[in-house]
């Protein structure tokens, strides 16, 4: 059985980056509106990630000698939920800085650390992240794109499906099939850094319904790529990809992705003379819902920052995240909507209208809601 | 420390807190025995200062005893004698030795009787203490005319005092007492739910239908995965609610615990009925010392209903303060060395 998640402090030294990443951000995102700022994670903007990056703040865990600024999980929590909470555009170095540079510092050789760690923390090399294909998506094992091993190196034959920025990151760290086929499941899968500028590589851009676009599929033709294109192990690629999840799993992303469209609510209840007393109640019953998940969060990141990699407890903490996210826009619009006749700011609708849209995407990217009930029922000893 | 106490009241417990001897004192049997056995390990004083003979615990330290008198559906008022200890001893005061109840007055219907309606653990509280506006009353039930709820197997109480008995206690200590009620309520309830999920798992590995246990059925899994989140989120809650000012919660943190206790509640028994079939539905079958529990916890002190009214209108009150803000301010633990 899992154990319980324990409520714990954010040191000190964490806490006490706060008023200099708000500072910035008070600066930084002056004027935008707040449907803008309603894409959240899913927001691009290189400029502000360098800017980020030039303060310390983009892949501030990483070891020094390698360009990062040596801190602990608990400082990047902080600096996270700063910057998740007020909607700044991080998407460009997010899955670098959360997921790639910490897989390359583990699994990777001492060349591609020298050389990718100090490109990821200057914000200079962006990452995206293949593992869907057309015909394996909630089944991962299933997939078909295949490396060969050749005198050279890698040959690269096959195709990535829901790729979020790969029109506009400079590498992939995608998992492929380097022995057996697809029946041989979680054996022979590797993890390979794809430089996307090589021949061979063809992006295609899939617009969303929110008119926005930010996932693609890749095409890699025999793309070439050097022996040291592999990452970690030959063969474990199943192994590295599930500890990778526990991050993407277990950050505060899962739980503030509504959280500017709800802070924008809020401040047009202040401007009411008097707020309706279901508005009042509902406001209280998202904050309910809020400081717990938040506890869950900062309570994986202990384990993170233990060392452990808890898999099932993020995935627990993911789909209540992602439940909590997609239930704010949803019973916002039903009380926006309870008194016809008032006038609403049109910001706030448009925040609203684009959340509700993209809202079902929350429980789909990084596993979907059905695969990670499946993965706490197996932690819970049902399966 | 808060482990180590814990450790020894689950010990306690496990030997004096049976499901048959919480039928038995369900079904009108005396609570001398237990309340003898719980009240002489000490635990009872948990919360008094040391200097005052108590073992100077926190209300976050008892977070944990409060949890394991929900697990074990301890049908006496342990957690809220524990603070009402602590609250006498801060007023010099020596609390009488029985189990002690914490009400809420109903207004004043003449200038000498007192009303009280609903009294959790009212039925098996020898004292039951009446907040006022400047402190409170504790009331000898001796002295009343008490009524059972007529709810099956409740140990509410209403309550009706004619005239302030000679022997009440004054208490001065202004306290939250609604909080307080709120915060050990959301703790016991935490504690039930780890219990209803932990029953709830072994039957659905025990159970066989269409030759396999049903927990190997999807549907089972994911039901119970969702069981499981919200066990884990109303006890987070709940420690949320007992990280207070000493023995002293804030109404916020309070509203937190008790409204998001209140909610997984709701799902937490449904599924648990729902994965145990008709059995759970039956008096043999121990869930329904739980889920019966948690359906009544869930109001008292409170529902969610009314602590997301007062958790809202304290949210809105902060202008300019956005959501994390608010968090970091007033429901977040508070920041380590």
């Amino acid at each position: 059985m899992i154990e319980a998640l324990a409520l714990h402090e954010l040191p000190a030294s964490a806490e006490g980056l706060r008023p200099a990443v708000r500072a910035f951000l008070d600066d930084a995102l002056r004027g935008r509106p707040v449907d803008r700022l309603s894409r959240s994670w899913m927001g691009f903007d290189g400029d502000f990630s360098r800017a980020l990056a030039q303060r310390g703040w983009v892949g501030m865990t990483l070891p020094k000698q390698y360009g990062g600024g040596g801190k602990g999980a608990f400082e990047r929590f902080v600096l996270a939920e700063e910057l998740l909470a007020r909607g700044a555009p991080v998407s460009a170095h997010w899955v670098a800085e959360r997921q790639s540079g910490p897989l390359i510092l583990k699994v990777g050789s001492e060349a591609q650390k020298n050389f990718y760690l100090p490109k990821i923390a200057a914000a200079e090399a962006f990452f995206c992240i293949g593992m869907s294909e057309p015909q394996s998506g909630s089944d991962l094992a299933g997939l078909r794109t295949r490396a060969t091993r050749t005198a050279e190196g890698w040959v690269l034959k096959g195709q990535k499906l829901w790729t979020t920025n790969a029109h506009r990151a400079h590498y992939m760290i995608a998992l492929v099939r380097t022995s057996g086929t697809p029946e041989d499941r979680h054996a022979g899968l590797s993890q390979l850094i794809v430089d996307l500028s090589l021949p061979g590589v063809t992006i295609r851009t899939i617009g969303d319904l929110a008119g926005d676009a930010h996932f693609n599929e890749v095409f890699f033709d025999d793309v070439r790529l050097p022996h040291d294109a592999l990452v970690g192990e030959e063969g474990a690629g199943w192994a590295q990809v599930t500890a990778e999840l526990a991050f993407e799993r277990s950050g505060p992303e899962r739980i503030y992705g509504s959280i500017v469209l709800f802070d924008a609510w809020l401040d047009h209840l202040r401007s009411l003379a008097a707020p309706a007393a279901a508005d009042v109640a509902l406001a209280g019953r998202i904050v309910s819902h809020l400081a717990p998940l938040r506890a869950m969060s900062v309570a994986l990141t202990a384990m993170l920052a233990r060392g452990e990699s808890p898999v099932i407890e993020a995935a627990l903490v993911k789909d209540l995240g992602t439940g909590f996210e997609q239930a704010i826009p949803n019973l916002l619009s039903d009380a926006l909507g309870a008194a016809p006749q008032d006038e609403v700011p049109e910001a706030l609708l448009r925040a609203l209208a684009y959340v509700l849209q993209v809202c079902p995407s929350f429980s789909l990217r990084g596993g979907t809601r059905e695969i990670l009930r499946g993965v706490i029922a197996r932690g819970l000893g049902l399966r | 420390m808060d482990t180590l106490f814990a450790a020894g009241l689950d010990r306690l417990l496990a030997g004096h807190c049976s499901a048959a001897v919480v039928r038995r004192i369900e079904a009108g049997g005396s609570v001398r025995d237990l309340w003898s056995a719980v009240d002489e390990s000490g635990f009872a004083d948990a919360l008094v200062a040391e200097a005052a003979g108590g073992a100077g615990l926190a209300l976050a330290d008892a977070f944990a005893l409060f949890s394991a008198c929900g697990r074990t559906a301890l049908p006496v008022p342990l957690g809220h004698t524990m603070v009402l200890r602590a609250a006498l001893a801060t007023a010099v005061q020596s609390a009488p030795r029985g189990p002690l109840a914490i009400g809420i007055a109903a207004p004043a219907e003449s200038d000498a009787a007192i009303r009280c309606h609903g009294v959790p653990f009212g039925l098996v509280a020898d004292w039951v203490l009446v907040p006022t506006a400047d402190g409170g009353w504790l009331l000898p039930v001796a002295a009343a005319e008490r009524r059972a709820s007529g709810v099956h197997g409740s140990l509410k109480a209403h309550l009706y005092w004619p005239a302030r008995p000679a022997d009440a206690i004054r208490l001065d200590t202004r306290w939250p007492w609604l909080s307080i009620g709120a915060v050990v309520t959301a703790a016991m309830m935490a504690g039930a739910m780890q219990q209803v999920l932990a029953a709830t798992l072994e039957y659905a590995n025990q159970r066989v239908q269409f030759g396999k246990p049903i927990g190997r059925f999807q549907a089972v899994q994911q039901q119970s995965s969702v069981m499981a989140e919200q066990v884990f989120a109303a006890r987070m809650a709940a420690e949320i609610g007992c990280r207070g000012d000493g023995v002293l919660p804030t109404p916020a943190r309070a509203a937190c615990a008790k409204a998001r206790a209140g909610e997984a509640a709701q799902q937490v028994v449904a599924i648990a009925h729902a994965v145990h079939g008709a059995i759970g539905i039956t008096a043999e079958c121990e869930l329904q010392l739980f889920t019966r529990r948690l359906q009544e916890w869930r109001n008292d002190y409170g529902s969610a209903a009314y602590w997301h009214a007062r958790l809202g209108a304290d949210v809105l009150a902060r202008r300019g303060r956005p959501a994390l803000h608010y968090l970091l301010d007033e429901l977040a633990p508070r920041t380590g060395p």
